[in-house]
């Protein structure tokens, strides 16, 4: 069994610091508490990516979802996915002069991963 | 290529999958309806009306009204889940010409916990597995149906469970108007973990923002989930609240956030005095958010008549307060997935209760002084103090962890019921990785950090230019997968079905949500208790021939008197309609025709059942305008009644001068009917008065075909109604008067 709280209704003890707001106070409360719950949630969103959101960058890049998994588990397996795995792909196409499909597709052949890890391993041992 | 559709034509669902790689949507963002500057119909001024359809069907009743067809203003939702979507495509249609805009197809039972696309258009359960194709073609398929019904109508689909960032970008590049985002229902009601729920939302929200769509937030679950739904209404408001917030500051426009509320409880209990304050707070605190009013399933029984009241008793706190969208639940959701009939039914429930209601507002006022007010302010309080609670207990994660949520109590009580998750728990746990100082992604629509500056600074705040534009402004750069697995998909569900689609030989065979699925639904009352009734009801199906029968209702009328039971079964017969006789469809007036023609003709008939003949029910329904006899077209009927004599009927009508003599003629024993017209022609010969009546014979066993060879103008059979006698009339006595050459004419032609 859980632990959670069981409680009486105690609103009326609860609100005696709201009591004497009006009610647009009230509502401009809810919103600011509001703003403190949602803000750290964006934050970490925004500083944070996961293998979907990877894979949908990808199919934006032009993969197909079939394509786009294998990358994206790929990059997860050399501990490549912080930088972005369409940052993969890019670099690579632009090192070698190849478009974005090529050298995504080539990375799905195995290739290339080593000198990735070679070129974003130095970057983030600084 | 099919380029429109023809109302008379089906959709022909082999040319919508037809070159489906190739197809690209006309648009994209949703489409609100607007005020029209046409507010009248018929006899009557509206408030709140939108623009009226190109085509679409009225609700029954408009036939007293010359057949208007008022839309209300507020977007209309029907919710489709057969799980084979390309039977959804036809129920689309048919919901498109009974008012829904807003078409959302059901996904599949599970799809949430599957990490990626599903490709390719395999066979759903309760709901079809949303893929690239599916979604195409729908939006294909709506693309047609707006032109055919002339309005914009918006597809929507659903954007949640651990591949939400890649259904996104999918329904963006298909054209899809709105869709369910809300990382909550990830969390409370699939178990995904927290932490990559709302990652995963704010690139979700993101995409859909590029994409205009409108968005649906997940709080109504709270509502369905909850041990006593009108319980969780603070909560309600926080679920709200986090998810508006999260959106808007993701970048989403408030006008696309709507927030899926529904009115908690449904009568017996004091509904309509519950739900009131609730949504009046509701509104008051999300003023500048839009509102999509869903209908209450929580306390949704079998009983498809109770759920309609239910949902009009919905749709009164719709129009007390506000609803931007109108969602409709369909009557039988309480006991199957919905059938064609009853989204039809729910969209009409929907049509008639808001036009109905139209203008209510100019007449009432709510009454905010009083017990309405405090309640507003009372839960008003009561969310707040749950937002206290939160931050108290260290943030959202600490309070999902402590079983915030979901708990029956009505905060500050707290039942300890609630339903808690673990930050590292849940499905897709530990896959979120810290983006590093590099992180790059070269797409649009992409939230949060993004390095693009390390590779060209002009390009900050249009990442996609590094690769010459993304798919979401370069859509020939999408992949298109056509089919996965040779076996489950749409092209093998069509070929075991295709002789249902030969024009040739045009076969049929009834159908509830699969073309040829044979599903009828039997309405039965049993003088038994509904135990025995129950059992009683399946072998009476059983008898009328039909298979898999199983009783879907059932409701006692008296514990022993009888019960009513309705069952489904599937009933294996096809017919060939090339082989079916169809009788031509007698031509029949409106009725301000007839009234123009009795008008100004004053139209004068005698009537009476002949012979030994005490029948009068026929006759009277003819005749009586309680029963919308042609009495009601302004003429003067002398009913002579029951058994009259032939002579009488004829006496009778030169006494007073009529036009028509209607004799009505039921008992057909020894070919009495038959007999009696003969007579009444023979006399009125006799008489020397043939000419001057119209005479019409009518009874259950008496044709036009018997009636004219015994003498009469005319003969009614048991499907005629009054409306088919005064046409009759009204014909004959306009033909009667074109053929009869004027004075004047005369006067012409001589000179």
């Amino acid at each position: 069994m859980n632990q959670y709280t069981k409680r009486e209704d105690d609103f009326e003890n609860r609100r005696t610091h709201l009591a004497q707001l009006t009610e647009s106070e009230v509502e401009a409360r809810f919103w600011s508490l509001l703003d403190e719950i949602v803000s750290p949630l964006l934050t970490l969103a925004k500083t944070h990516t996961s293998p979907s959101i990877e894979r949908s960058v990808l199919l934006r890049m032009g993969f197909s979802s079939l394509e786009a998994k294998p990358l994206v588990e790929e990059a997860i397996r050399r501990n490549l996915v912080g930088h972005g795995v369409g940052h993969l792909v890019y670099y690579k196409a632009t090192q070698d002069c190849i478009t974005i499909r090529e050298a995504g597709l080539a990375m799905l052949q195995g290739n290339g991963w080593e000198a990735l890890e070679v070129h974003f391993g130095q970057e983030v041992a600084q | 290529m099919m380029s429109s559709l023809m109302p008379n034509e089906k959709i022909d669902i082999h040319a919508i999958l037809d070159d489906l790689e190739n197809y690209r949507p006309k648009r994209r963002g949703w489409i609100w309806r607007e005020k029209s500057a046409q507010q009248t119909y018929g006899p009557f001024q509206y408030r709140d009306m939108s623009t009226a359809l190109v085509n679409g069907i009225a609700q029954p009743a408009a036939s007293y009204f010359s057949n208007i067809d008022p839309q209300p203003e507020n977007t209309i939702t029907t919710e489709i889940a057969s799980g084979r979507f390309e039977d959804d495509i036809r129920r689309m249609r048919m919901a498109a010409w009974h008012g829904a805009d807003h078409i959302m197809v059901i996904r599949t039972a599970g799809q949430s916990h599957f990490d990626g696309l599903i490709e390719g258009t395999p066979q759903g359960i309760g709901g079809i597995p949303i893929s690239r194709k599916q979604v195409r073609a729908h939006r294909k398929a709506l693309d047609l149906i707006e032109e055919e019904v002339g309005r914009p109508i918006n597809y929507h689909s659903y954007i949640s469970g651990v591949a939400g960032p890649d259904i996104a970008v999918m329904l963006a590049e298909e054209g899809v108007n709105g869709a369910h985002q809300d990382p909550q229902y990830n969390v409370l009601y699939r178990n995904i973990n927290m932490v990559r729920s709302f990652v995963d939302a704010a690139e979700s929200k993101k995409i859909m923002t590029w994409a205009e769509m409108v968005q649906i937030d997940g709080a109504h679950n709270a509502n369905a989930t909850a041990r006593e739904a009108w319980k969780v209404m603070p909560e309600l408001m926080v679920q709200h609240g986090i998810n508006a917030l999260f959106s808007h500051k993701v970048g989403m426009p408030k006008e696309n956030i709507a927030l899926s509320t529904v009115p908690p409880t449904a009568a017996p209990a004091p509904c309509v005095r519950l739900d009131l304050p609730y949504a009046v707070a509701l509104r008051d605190l999300f003023k500048d958010y839009k509102i999509r009013a869903q209908m209450n399933t929580k306390y949704i029984t079998s009983s498809s008549r109770e759920a309609t009241v239910t949902h009009v008793m919905n749709m009164l706190i719709s129009r007390l307060t506000s609803a931007d969208i109108q969602s409709t639940i369909t009557p039988d959701e309480g006991r199957n997935v919905p059938w064609h009939m009853y989204n039809i039914e729910a969209c009409e429930t929907a049509k008639q209760a808001l036009s109905g209601m139209d203008g209510l507002m100019e007449l009432v006022a709510l009454k905010r002084e009083g017990v309405l007010g405090e309640e507003v302010r009372q839960l008003k309080e009561r969310a707040v103090l749950f937002l206290e609670e939160i931050i108290a207990a260290g943030g959202y994660f600490e309070a999902v962890e402590k079983g915030f949520f979901v708990d029956s109590g009505l905060y500050p009580e707290r039942n300890g019921d609630g339903i808690g998750r673990q930050l590292n728990g849940g499905v897709g746990a530990g896959t979120v990785y810290k983006r590093h100082e590099d992180y790059m992604a070269p797409v649009t629509a992409h939230y949060g950090n993004n390095n693009v500056a390390q590779y060209d600074e002009r390009k900050v705040s249009e990442p996609s230019a590094l690769i010459d534009g993304c798919t979401l402004e370069k859509p020939e750069k999408i992949i298109y997968i056509d089919e996965l697995d040779p076996e489950d998909n749409v092209n093998k569900r069509l070929d075991e079905t295709e002789h249902y689609r030969q024009k040739e030989v045009p076969m049929i065979t009834p159908e509830v949500q699969w073309l040829g699925d044979g599903i009828v639904q039997v309405d039965l009352v049993l003088p038994t208790d509904a135990r025995t009734a129950q059992y009683a009801a399946v072998y009476f199906g059983e008898q009328m021939n039909l298979k898999e029968v199983e009783v879907i209702h059932i409701e006692a009328l008296h514990p022993s008197e009888g019960s009513r039971v309705q069952i489904k079964g599937v009933l294996k017969v096809d017919l060939n309609l090339s082989e079916l006789v169809i009788p031509e469809t007698p031509e029949v007036y409106d009725d301000d025709t007839i009234r123009h023609i009795f008008e100004t003709t004053s139209v004068k008939i005698v009537a009476g059942t002949v012979g030994e003949d005490e029948h009068s029910v026929g006759l009277r329904e003819v005749i009586d305008i309680k029963h919308g006899g042609i009495e009601k077209y302004g003429c003067d009927v002398t009913y002579l009644g029951t058994s009259v004599p032939i002579e009488k009927l004829v006496d009778a009508a030169i006494e007073i001068n009529a036009d028509v003599i209607l004799a009505s003629t039921i008992i057909s024993h020894d070919d009495v009917h038959y007999k009696n017209m003969k007579r009444i022609h023979e006399y009125a010969v006799e008489k020397g008065v043939r000419d001057r009546f119209i005479i019409c014979a009518g009874g259950t066993q008496v044709t036009p075909e018997i009636a004219r060879k015994h003498g009469m103008d005319e003969g009614f059979g048991r499907y005629d109604r009054g409306v088919n006698v005064a046409t009759f009339i009204a014909k004959t006595l306009t033909h009667v008067t074109e053929l009869a050459p004027s004075d004047s004419a005369i006067a012409e032609k001589e000179a």
